[in-house]
């Protein structure tokens, strides 16, 4: 099978009328999805003529058309990439830039803003007008005969530390080889019910998304405003029946802060996966004080790898302050524990987590220095070539032989469930007019973003509304703190440590 | 009242927090404004909003976040 599209097709036709994805507008099954996703892979193959690995961009709302837009550009044998509508359009503009893409799916609310991003008309491809389109059967056909498995499924950018975001590349063979490991190890079948938290320009809804493709299953894509409010969360997830969540740490954090847990119980809730950040156990333990019948399972991978590499599905009691093991490879994937000398580790000594196998990304789209950094040939294998992904994650073993994450070895950081490089927030200030020097700090204790920076006019205020018209809301800082002069190390580089020490 | 306009002028110096009603349904505060902001509010005025309060009547403006504090800084 080297295809998600089998996936539909085999659910469209076990279960046609089946509700497979659900907003709070819509819902559409199985057998209208497979309708429309050709009505809108015939619209784009008029003007890709057959040609396939064709990138096309999706700048829609996060919604039930998304899933349609994310299966016509499948159909048509491109590949997609969301765009996230919140994000700033200098953003945007530098993800286009990289990518090149032939197609905008999108809607007349942003057609304006499809337009300024570079698209002429004949780009751009209305969904709701694609969607009526007639069927071209055998174009279709024939743009799939020519697609194999190693070609690409979709591009999703992560931020990049010199400010330009990189595409990471998955193909249909990695997303394949992923589901049928989900769906085996944590028994997803058509009774799933999924309450979808994740954006879908972040690689956790790929599991989602295609495990409902594969299972029959159905999906409801939780309006994001209810993610502020516990109380009305939880009486979704049981109005909806959902038995299934695979949420952010941040999330669960948030929920089992809020203390909603004494008051109010996801009744139906049977498995809680989540991936993305570090899980205390001291949140986990609520939930689980809460749901304990429920399946506790920590997946841990970057978007590199296809979403998940490790993953531990909690099977004992574990103390608040105990940190929750990532656990142990997924199936067919096999995990390097590398030291400085690039030999694997020996007892519990720490080392870089490194990933080989079929989930590893084809590469960063039209970035071939920064695939190079990352994408190395094994230093265990001296006999031909292969990659392994560096994930610049370091970890150790524990003595059950469980992985542990211990933090990074670069300026990469999480925070509140997204991936942000410190660089790329750097950059941007440092492009301000006014600023003389700026460095990123992050409080780990707090959970914020702290900016110290030079200035001849100090104003807070302003550079927070110049860094909104270029960084995702996520990356801009927390707290802003002016020095006279930012402190130097011996080297004559910034002292980020003597930084970090004054905010302890 | 100010001490509370600071505070969401910190977090979100582009917004005109006196000219709105409709802050939560007009979508101009989102998740992650809400919950930097229920923290700081607690730590502020030390006390803790509960659960039951966080709902999108008790932030839709200045004025609703404002009588939320008082009640609950009066209930300490």
């Amino acid at each position: 099978m080297n295809n998600v599209i089998s996936y539909l097709e085999s659910s469209a036709n076990a279960f046609p009328e089946k509700a497979a994805y659900i907003d709070e507008e819509t819902s559409v099954s199985f057998a209208a999805l497979r309708a429309q996703a050709m009505a809108l892979a015939s619209r784009i193959l008029e003007v890709t003529l057959g040609e396939i690995n064709v990138p096309v961009v999706v700048l829609l709302k996060k919604s039930v058309k998304c899933v349609t837009a994310f299966m016509g550009i499948s159909y048509s044998g491109g590949f997609y990439t969301p765009l996230d509508v919140t994000s700033p359009q200098a953003r945007l503009a530098k993800i286009i830039e990289t990518l090149r893409p032939k197609l905008i799916v999108t809607t007349s609310e942003f057609s304006a803003l499809a337009q300024s991003l570079g698209f002429s008309e004949e780009q751009i491809v209305l969904i709701e007008d694609a969607v009526n389109h007639s069927i071209a059967k055998t174009q279709i056909d024939v743009a799939l005969s020519k697609k194999i498995d190693t070609d690409p499924l979709y591009i999703l950018f992560t931020s990049g530390s010199t400010g330009i975001p990189k595409g990471v590349t998955i193909c249909h063979r990695s997303v394949v080889d992923y589901i049928e490991w989900v769906c085996r190890t944590f028994q997803f079948d058509e009774k799933v019910r999924f309450g979808n938290q994740a954006p879908f320009y972040f690689d956790n809804s790929i599991l989602d998304i295609y495990c409902t493709l594969k299972t029959g299953a159905t999906m409801y894509i939780v309006p994001e405003k209810l993610f502020i409010f516990p109380i009305k969360l939880v009486e979704y997830l049981n109005e909806n029946r959902i038995n299934t969540i695979f949420w952010v740490p941040s999330a669960l954090i948030y929920v089992a802060n809020s203390k909603v847990l004494a008051k109010l119980i996801p009744e139906y809730v049977t498995k809680v996966l989540f991936c993305g950040e570090v899980m205390p156990n001291k949140q986990l333990n609520i939930w689980r004080k809460a749901i304990p019948n429920a399946l506790y399972a920590n997946l841990y991978g970057p978007t590199e790898i296809t979403d998940v590499c490790t993953f531990f599905i909690v099977d004992r009691d574990m103390a608040d302050d105990e940190p929750l093991p990532i656990g142990y490879p997924c199936g067919n994937t096999d995990i390097l524990v590398l030291n400085e000398n690039n030999r694997l580790v020996k007892e519990d000594e720490i080392g870089e987590l490194c990933v080989r196998g079929t989930s590893l990304s084809l590469g960063y789209y039209n970035n071939p220095e920064k695939t190079k950094e990352a994408f190395v040939q094994n230093p265990l294998n001296q006999h031909y070539p292969e990659l392994i992904y560096r994930t610049g994650d370091l970890v150790k073993y524990n003595d059950r032989h469980e992985l542990i994450y211990l933090c990074r070895r670069d300026f990469q950081i999480k925070h509140m469930g997204h991936r942000i490089e410190i660089g790329e927030i750097e950059t941007a200030v440092l492009s301000l007019p006014n600023i003389e020097n700026g460095c990123i700090v992050y409080d780990d204790q707090h959970n914020k973003i702290v900016l110290f920076y030079q200035s001849g006019c100090a104003d807070d205020a302003a550079i927070l509304i110049a860094l909104r018209n270029m960084l995702p809301k996520y990356m801009l800082p927390n707290k802003l703190v002016q020095l006279e002069a930012l402190p130097v190390n011996g080297n004559g580089k910034i002292d980020r440590v003597k930084l970090k020490a004054s905010i302890q | 009242m100010e001490d509370i306009l600071k505070i969401l002028n910190e977090f979100r110096p582009d917004i005109n927090f006196q000219s709105s009603e409709r802050l939560i349904d007009d979508g101009l505060l989102d998740s992650l404004d809400i919950v930097n902001i229920v923290a700081e509010l607690d730590s502020e005025f030390d006390i803790e909003i509960p659960v039951e309060e966080i709902t999108p009547e008790n932030f839709n403006s200045v004025s609703a976040i404002n009588r939320l504090v008082d009640r609950l800084k009066e209930e300490a």
